[in-house]
């Protein structure tokens, strides 16, 4: 089927698609007005507020945005490093 | 009952807002109503000749506004449609020659002897955009599947969602489902999942409609012979309320099935 997919133009690299995911992050943008530059600011602060008290593994810290309809909300997804885990470190 | 008034708006321009109100002002009037268009575009006046009606004009908009005439006096009726008036837009003034408040009156006075009041908004957020809002009671967004005019699209939603008119709903024009079969368009299904409002109709791209704005005779006069003259129509039943089943569109000489590229079925992504 991705075979097919591609041979008619389709599957990700379709222009159509890329239009689609291009606007999904304008959207997102234009309706909250946070910007890419503001969601890594708040990411680096979450960063600091949070290994303040907890040891987690920040090169891995995700800030992005979730859309439901006309919601917009963040979402940090913050992975806490285990004991086993802090050892490897 | 009171006459309803519904603005079609789109942020971009040339999306087709003044091509889907003189269409869908022809489709309701065949449909038996009494309807009146308003050219909100002051200064660039265009619905006027979409209707052929060009000749016709005496007064205009701004001087209703200002009070050199009556209302009924600037209204044109169209000679093949009884029940349809044309309010035109002044052409040698500018948008400042309006304020929500003289369209909200203007429309109050209107809703009295039609059923529908079709406003053409012009494009863009600015005063133009707002005075043509500002009476109504529902509102029409129009888009093409494309970055600049989804983004626009989604930009005065968000206007009017803070101005509590009720839920705006989408047309989606100028389509071409043979790119959207390629992928190389944005599907009907991701439009509306981007927007995320209710579709109300949806034109695939025609040259008819090119033709008919030549002759200055709407498409929606010959209902039967285009599937864009038939989306008008469809759109006009569902804004009186009729649940119309969307067109299955398809490419010349292929049958297609629309529900397929609509993303209900299961053949795009």
């Amino acid at each position: 089927m991705k075979i097919f997919g591609r041979l008619v133009g389709r599957g990700e690299t379709a222009s159509g698609h890329v239009a689609k995911e291009r606007l999904r992050l304008v959207l997102a943008h234009d309706r909250t007005s946070v910007s890419p530059a503001l969601l890594e600011t708040l990411k680096d602060e979450i960063i600091a507020v949070i290994s303040r008290h907890v040891a987690i593994a920040a090169d891995e810290v995700r800030v992005t945005f979730s859309q439901n309809a006309r919601e917009s909300r963040l979402v940090a997804d913050i992975p806490l490093l285990t004991r086993s885990k802090r050892r490897k470190r | 009952m009171a006459g309803r008034a519904v603005t079609v708006t789109s942020g971009k321009g040339g999306v087709g807002k003044t091509t889907l109100t003189a269409n869908l002002g022809v489709a309701l009037a065949m449909q038996g109503q009494r309807v009146v268009v308003i050219d909100a575009d002051v200064g660039l006046r265009n619905l006027d000749v979409m209707l052929g009606l060009e000749n016709r004009i005496v007064y205009d908009l701004v001087d209703v506004v200002e009070g050199r005439c009556r209302l009924r006096q600037a209204m044109v009726r169209d000679k093949r449609l009884s029940e349809l008036f044309l309010l035109p837009a002044a052409q040698t003034r500018d948008k400042s020659a309006v304020q929500p408040s003289d369209m909200v009156r203007i429309c109050d006075d209107l809703r009295e002897h039609h059923d529908i009041i079709l406003i053409d908004s012009p494009a863009g957020i600015e005063q133009g955009f707002r005075y043509a809002v500002a009476p109504a009671d529902g509102i029409i967004i129009v888009t093409n599947p494309e970055v600049s005019a989804v983004r626009d699209a989604d930009r005065v939603i968000g206007l009017i969602e803070a101005e509590e008119k009720g839920p705006p709903r989408l047309v989606i024009n100028r389509l071409k489902p043979e790119l959207v079969k390629r992928g190389e368009m944005l599907g009907i299904s991701d439009v509306v999942e981007l927007l995320a409002i209710d579709l109300i109709g949806i034109v695939p791209e025609d040259e008819a409609i090119l033709f008919a704005a030549n002759r200055g005779q709407p498409l929606a006069f010959s209902r039967d012979s285009s599937q864009a003259g038939q989306a008008f129509h469809n759109i006009a039943h569902r804004l009186l309320g009729v649940d119309v089943p969307f067109l299955t569109l398809r490419e010349p000489g292929m049958f297609q099935r629309f529900l397929g590229f609509m993303g209900f079925g299961e053949d795009r992504q």
